[in-house]
């Protein structure tokens, strides 16, 4: 008797959990790169592992970080948004002129009033200039490299002429206020910014992973015409990703206004591409479908522990551009080799 | 020496009775609805700018009927798939849908009506699992509060079944881009029995993938059939047209050439219509 007895038979194995999710993605390898890089700063400087020096780095990478979640989403539907950085500019503006205005209107009906009127002007101002992004690239079908870049120049041009090129400072009877809720630490440790960028990340997560937009938007930026076949709204989903995508740099421009104390016209000038950069580094491919809130957070700390980290073993602050650019394409490399390999 | 090798798929064929329930429970109207057809086509007249594509066609489909398609590239084939699946909308003429005047605007509107589209290119998100594409733009979602949330382990176990009624070594949990071009195909036609199809549109299933498969995706328009859904087939492959159609339309053109019973037609002719040589039937 020859019978061949095969019937658990098939021919797909099964994929190791190191081989899917988190694990398999580019981001799983800069954190890996990230824990090496703060174990070699902490053994090369006494000062590096002090809570001032991490309180200091928590709250630099915020500054960044909330921005750098926008422009993932962007990036995950395969568009990009070179504007942030005027974004962030236009917002601290708005906020502060806003706050001015109600000072010199001695409109103040109640506590905080004029901080949150200012908030909702500076945000809306970036709602504004995401919404012009995102109908022209859905519904005038431009690219979106070109548009943004029109809108970075535009909205930098808005800040100038608005501030007659001199900044603008917060004012008013909010103004402690604003400093606490911009700049602050919660129990003297932890920088309110910090707060901020932990819960917009958590609910991109939820929004990404355990909501149908979420879905739509790594379709779109994986097959465009297949959401359309499939009934995805593609053009409504992607005015959203901009939309928020400004609004999460206009949350950091107050942010960092606050921690200035001031609105300067030239504020978060090129911070748009230390802020692609983080997200590039964090895993976002700009050929769009990958990214995800995680990798984008783990960016932004790697940029800002290997320029803190620079400070410290007293290099030549000149070199940290050079060191940037080198982790961008060494990320890219590494994930291109991995991918490479599983064909 | 019995000789008899035994392939574990033979006694996996044998289960599941694909659809079976779905025809038992065929309500008065759905009967009523088999003596009309199921999609009519009048005068259908598509122009791109100074091109026409196709011109003045008419056609119709009754219900649980297999239709094949076929022409060669540039007859006008697909410009007719996508004007009946919503892409495109006529330039003239009129599409009626079980009985009722209907104007596709949109896939959504094709999908509401009951006709489903398997597309050339498959239409499939290829950073998104199986179980994902299946149910892209139609995700089963519960609410909590004012938001809904993804229910990930029913549309894993619905694509699974649905994996199962097509006897398809696909996860519903893998990616699209590891996989082949045969669990791909799977993956767009186990997406058209999501919801319950009147019509089911397939353009070029068979192009790309093994013979096996080819077997499989044939098997799986019988059971269709069987389930009381019509089919369009539209494929270059004369073999699969004759082994699963009862009716042979015939495009060149632009313009329909031939429509006849598979019984009274032959392969040589249906070349000979789609190149031309022979003038219509």
């Amino acid at each position: 008797m020859s019978q061949v007895h095969t019937s658990s038979f098939t021919n797909v194995g099964r994929t190791r959990f190191w081989q899917r999710g988190f694990l398999a993605s580019q981001s799983a390898y800069v954190l890996a790169a990230l824990v090496v890089l703060i174990v070699v700063m902490s053994l090369l400087s006494p000062n590096f592992m002090t809570g001032g020096n991490i309180s200091n780095i928590t709250r630099n990478f915020s500054f960044i970080a909330i921005a750098t979640l926008g422009i993932t989403l962007v990036i995950i539907t395969g568009g990009i948004d070179l504007s942030v950085g005027s974004t962030i500019a236009l917002s601290a503006t708005i906020t502060s002129l806003t706050m001015n205005a109600l000072n010199t209107a001695q409109f103040y009906p109640f506590p905080g009033s004029a901080l949150a009127v200012a908030l909702v002007a500076g945000l809306l101002a970036a709602a504004a200039v995401g919404l012009f992004n995102g109908l022209a690239i859905a519904k005038l079908k431009l690219s979106p490299f070109v548009t943004t870049l029109g809108t970075l120049s535009m909205v930098r041009g808005l800040v100038y002429v608005t501030t007659q090129g001199r900044g603008t400072f917060p004012a008013g009877p909010d103004k402690e206020l604003f400093l606490a809720v911009t700049a602050g630490k919660l129990f003297d440790v932890v920088p309110v910014s910090f707060l901020y960028l932990v819960i917009c990340a958590a609910v991109m997560w939820v929004a990404l992973n355990h909501t149908a937009w979420g879905k739509h938007v790594f379709a779109i930026g994986s097959n465009e015409n297949a959401g359309r076949l499939t009934g995805v709204n593609v053009d409504r989903v992607k005015i959203q990703v901009y939309v928020l995508c400004s609004v999460a740099a206009g949350i950091n421009g107050i942010i960092i206004s606050g921690w200035l104390g001031s609105a300067p016209a030239n504020l978060a000038t090129a911070y748009e591409l230390t802020i692609i950069a983080a997200a590039v580094i964090g895993g976002a491919n700009l050929a769009g479908g990958v990214g995800g809130a995680a990798g984008a957070i783990i960016g932004c700390v790697l940029i800002e522990v290997i320029r803190n980290g620079l400070v410290l073993a007293r290099v030549d602050p000149y070199w940290q551009q050079t060191l940037v650019g080198a982790i961008i394409v060494a990320a890219v490399l590494v994930d291109r080799l991995r991918s490479s390999r599983n064909g | 020496m019995d000789g008899a090798v035994r392939h574990p798929r033979n006694d996996a064929v044998r289960g599941s009775p694909f659809g079976v329930g779905r025809l038992i429970q065929m309500t008065a109207r759905q009967q009523r609805e088999d003596m009309l057809a199921l999609l009519e086509l009048t005068g259908v007249t598509k122009e791109f700018g100074a091109i026409r594509a196709l011109s003045d066609v008419s056609f119709s489909v009754r219900p649980g009927e297999v239709v094949g398609l076929m022409g060669d590239n540039g007859a006008g084939k697909s410009t007719l798939v996508k004007i009946i699946s919503g892409i495109y909308q006529p330039t003239a003429g009129a599409l009626r849908f079980a009985g009722d005047h209907a104007q596709i605007h949109s896939p959504a509107e094709a999908r509401r009506l009951g006709i489903e589209t398997v597309y050339q290119d498959l239409a499939l998100a290829d950073n998104l699992t199986a179980a994902e594409n299946i149910f892209l733009g139609r995700e089963l979602k519960r609410q909590v509060g004012p938001f809904r949330f993804l229910r990930h382990a029913d549309m894993q176990a619905r694509a699974e079944e649905l994996f199962d009624e097509l006897k398809s070594e696909t996860r519903a949990g893998d990616y699209v881009r590891q996989m082949s071009g045969g669990q791909r195909q799977a993956v767009a036609i186990a997406r058209t029995r999501l919801s319950d199809a009147k019509l089911i549109l397939m353009d070029e299933p068979t192009a790309a993938i093994s013979v096996r498969q080819v077997a499989e995706v044939l098997n799986l328009i019988h059971r269709l059939k069987d389930a009381g859904i019509a089919v369009i087939l539209i494929s270059h492959r004369m073999p699969d047209v004759f082994a699963v159609c009862e009716r042979v339309i015939v495009m060149r053109r632009g313009t329909k050439v031939a429509d006849k019973p598979i019984a009274a037609s032959s392969p040589e002719e249906v070349t000979a219509l789609i190149t031309g040589a022979k003038e219509a039937a």
